[in-house]
């Protein structure tokens, strides 16, 4: 229970400060860099939370693909890899402003509403083996959820098809 | 470990992501901050997995990350054809349809 607390509280620092560089930094190819840091950190999140599918998926589709599109996205803006000094507007403030008042919000929400309940790490979920876990996802995607898991693949090539036809050159 | 500790981080995380979205000016970086607040929520939801004790709330990451995908697919498409008509993916620039 103390070690899932320290790992916890590594990953929460290693993830903040990242994502806190990710918006300040002024160089494009970083900030790209520093997501990877906070997705990696997530997929270990999800490990921690017991549920290795979804770290596995996140790996493969976050840091495999999307980060991969992100960085092909500012080579073909020809964001200069040496940084830039100007990726910011003018609304600094406004934004400090509207973020912490929304932190506030949804921290004494979050608090009111759950306390201190603990996760019990006994139940089902946590304690079957990790085969069991998948198995389960599995056994609701392809039962339960069939026909939503066909609509998301058919959204998929819809967007896919999209994109070719909105970059193409004419 | 707390269930509110995961809530609390998500919460974080999403607010810099929020933060990023108002202050970026380059449509590249304001994607990736958007991208950071729809991984926050899917901490949410494998979190509430864990609570409630169902993994339906792990089958709905999987579907949220594959809508992320498909979103990042055309958002990067609409931003290349931004910088093909205007040379820059400035979005203080992209204004024509502001009253």
């Amino acid at each position: 229970m103390l070690a899932q607390n320290i790992i916890f509280g590594l990953l929460a620092v290693t993830m903040g400060v990242a994502a806190l560089r990710m918006v300040t930094t002024k160089n494009v190819v970083h900030a790209a860099l520093y997501l990877v840091i906070v997705l990696s950190g997530m997929a270990a999140l999800y490990v921690l939370l017991a549920a290795e599918f979804v770290a596995v998926v996140q790996v493969l589709v976050y840091i495999g693909a999307i980060v991969v599109l992100f960085l092909f996205g500012i080579m073909l803006t020809r964001a200069k890899v040496g940084g830039e000094t100007d990726v910011d507007n003018d609304q600094r403030w406004i934004g400090v402003i509207v973020c912490t008042f929304l932190l506030g919000i949804l921290g004494v929400t979050l608090w009111q509403a759950f306390g201190e309940e603990s996760l019990n790490l006994t139940n089902s979920v946590a304690s079957g083996a990790s085969s069991v876990n998948t198995q389960r996802v599995a056994d609701s995607i392809f039962g339960q959820y069939l026909v939503p898991f066909e609509a998301l693949s058919v959204l998929l090539l819809a967007a896919l098809v999209g994109a070719v036809v909105v970059a193409r050159r004419d | 470990m707390v269930l509110n500790q995961f809530l609390f981080l998500s919460a974080f995380l999403f607010c810099v992501g929020a933060y990023g979205v108002i202050v970026r000016k380059n449509a590249v970086l304001v994607l990736m901050s958007i991208e950071l607040m729809v991984n926050a929520v899917n901490i949410n939801l494998v979190a509430f997995s864990l609570r409630n004790d169902n993994v339906i709330g792990q089958v709905f990451a999987l579907f949220a990350i594959a809508v992320a995908a498909a979103e990042v697919g055309v958002g990067l498409a609409i931003v290349l054809l931004i910088y093909r008509n205007r040379s820059s993916v400035d979005l203080t620039e992209v204004s024509e349809m502001k009253g």
